[in-house]
């Protein structure tokens, strides 16, 4: 009984930290522009993608999982300059759809370039499960929820430390005085994309070893973590985390106890129920509108 | 005078509709023609919901889906006639619409997308979950659409009906923009507080306008079923409600028109694409990036106002 209960938590946080990472990336580009990336699941992909070919080509692990952050975040940096920032006023759903054609423009070249086929590689330290309480623990789960602890820990200290990163805050408060303090806000822009792209990019990279990669995984991921951000009310970090771990362990849990067909189905379930009692999600800034 | 100029545009339509038949090769043709009109509906309806009511939808396709698929369960397994299923595909779909509408449009925004989108996500898995009805991923067939003794078959047939259901809504959708209604739902795009403070009962009109949309979608769902006699989850996912989103932003929102450009460009493109051999989805999404990143209030209004720029140059 505990024992299954622990392994649904185990699978749900391992999952969930991947949730977190991809909606802290939708809440910085979302507080950097206004505007819902949905491209970011195509980031995620790309990492696991791009770690499997470079391992596969020979490269050490270290340099291999580096690239596999670096590129994304490079295509994140391109896809700001050349599609978000020549469109900035446009409307909300005109910017939806140039994120969704960017995603499509993404993992068309990828089913080109490296195939249909799902791919993998082996976990970091091992394969060998720990046990805990009757539950098995994947070693390779340690480091996903190591390392985003680490992004989180990093990502804090960097908004709230560096100038830098109060800089990135006082944009997403109000541009135009960001702007009249002298903060250059194209770069805000650019060094969120990036960041946010990193981000997906390593929860890609981390998670692929346990659930395989494919061309056309980053859609699912990138709805959910849009969900996690939500969840946690959009433009919350804080939110975003919670919301990541929430959606991971509740469709774990729902999908071990209730139906697992509908395994994917759960995280949009939960977000309509959240919406109709709370509409700016759980830690959504109660914001009066200025007419 | 405007009257009369306001129906110039539906008679060019009726009359390019009448005389697409002696130019249409065969009925491979048809059946592009075909299919973008039955996306023009959906479209139009969508843009009432999008352009004129300024609320996002990006889980249409789930409308779309519980008309096609209560045209395709209800004959096959209880016997109901076909014109009875399609009815009860879009009452159901319309209650759907009605149930989640208030607490949905108390939303805004991206919270707004996020809400359509999971509803949209929610039918497209039941539908590919409960096998036993709908035939899981593979999907099922469809019984012939009769109608008192007379059964539609053919392309050249569907054309016919698909024309004159084309031209009726184009019609419909004009007047109901020109009724009060169709005035309350532009301030309300304008904005929301100052329409309401005209007395416009906001929530009233976002829901009466969702539902209306919801009921189109899913009309055209059954149709699309009964015309190509078979019908897959496909037509409910994510993939397909962005295809709408997207005809209706390229057309040009809050453009009755543009709906139909938007429609025949979208229908059109991805048999363009085809040559493409493997490059379709790049060539697609380059494509989409391209028309919203130099055109991003569609093609329609751009186009329109740079005519009118011209004609005063002309001045």
């Amino acid at each position: 009984m505990l024992s299954q209960f622990l392994q649904f938590l185990f699978s749900g946080i391992t999952v969930g930290a991947t949730y977190a990472l991809a909606a802290l990336g939708f809440t910085l580009i979302y507080n950097a522009s206004n505007v819902i990336n949905f491209a970011q699941g195509e980031f995620i992909m790309l990492g696991g993608m791009l770690a499997f070919f470079f391992m596969q080509s020979g490269l050490p692990l270290p340099l291999a999982l580096l690239l596999a952050i670096a590129i994304p975040a490079l295509v994140g940096i391109l896809l700001e300059k050349l599609a978000i920032e020549p469109a900035r006023d446009a409307e909300v759903v005109t910017l939806i759809i140039i994120t969704i054609g960017a995603s499509l423009v993404i993992r068309g070249l990828i089913q080109i370039w490296l195939g249909k086929g799902a791919h993998s590689y082996p976990a970091f330290s091992g394969s060998e499960p720990i046990q805990i309480g009757g539950a098995t623990l994947l070693p390779q789960s340690l480091w996903v929820l190591g390392t985003t602890a680490l992004v989180v820990v990093a990502l804090w200290y960097f908004f709230s430390r560096t100038l830098a990163g109060k800089a990135i805050l006082a944009t997403s408060c109000n541009r135009q005085a960001a702007e009249l303090v002298g903060i250059n806000t194209q770069w805000v822009l650019l060094v969120s994309f990036a960041l946010s792209a990193a981000l997906g990019a390593i929860g890609g990279v981390l998670l692929t070893p346990i659930t395989l990669t494919s061309y056309d995984v980053g859609i699912m991921l990138g709805l959910k973590g849009f969900v996690a951000a939500v969840v946690g009310g959009l433009g919350s970090g804080l939110g975003a985390v919670v919301g990541g771990l929430l959606v991971g362990i509740i469709e774990a849990m729902a999908a071990g106890y209730i139906s697992s067909a509908y395994k994917d189905a759960i995280p949009f379930i939960l977000i309509l129920f959240i919406l109709f009692f709370m509409p700016r999600g759980l830690f959504g800034a109660q914001v009066t509108e200025r007419v | 005078m405007k009257s009369l100029k306001r129906h110039y545009a539906l008679m060019i339509l009726g009359a390019v509709l009448l005389l697409l038949p002696l130019v249409l090769p065969n009925n491979y043709y048809y059946d592009i023609a075909i299919r973008m009109a039955i996306n023009a509906i959906i479209v139009l309806g969508l843009n009432l919901l999008i352009g004129f009511a300024g609320q996002i939808s990006l889980g249409h396709a789930g409308f779309v889906g519980i008309g096609a698929y209560a045209s395709a369960i209800l004959p096959t397994y209880f016997g109901w006639h076909p014109i009875l299923a399609m009815a009860a595909g879009s009452a159901i779909a319309s209650a759907i619409a009605a149930i989640v509408a208030r607490p949905i449009f108390r939303l805004k925004g991206h919270y707004l997308a996020m809400a359509t989108l999971g509803l949209g996500m929610i039918i497209a898995m039941v539908i590919k979950n409960e096998g036993t009805y709908t035939g899981g991923p593979d999907g099922m067939s469809v019984a012939a659409l009769g109608l008192m003794g007379f059964e539609i078959s053919g392309e050249k047939q569907w054309y016919w009906v698909l024309a004159a259901t084309l031209v009726f809504s184009f019609w419909a959708a004009r007047n109901l923009i020109d009724s009060p209604f169709g005035r309350a739902l532009r301030a309300l795009h304008g904005s929301e507080v100052a329409s309401q403070v005209m007395g416009v009962d906001v929530v009233r009109y976002k829901v009466a306008i969702f539902v209306l949309s919801a009921f189109f979608a899913s009309l055209m769902g059954s149709v699309t079923a009964h015309y190509i006699g078979f019908v897959t989850p496909n037509i409910a996912d994510f993939f397909h409600s962005i295809e709408l989103v997207t005809m209706v932003v390229i057309g040009g929102m809050a453009s009755i028109y543009g709906s139909l450009i938007g429609a025949v460009l979208l229908t059109a493109l991805p048999q363009a694409l085809s040559t493409f051999e493997g490059w379709e989805t790049v060539a697609f999404g380059s494509i989409l990036m391209l028309s919203m990143i130099f055109m991003p209030k569609g093609l329609v209004p751009t186009l329109a106002a740079r005519f009118r720029r011209n004609e005063r140059d002309d001045l």
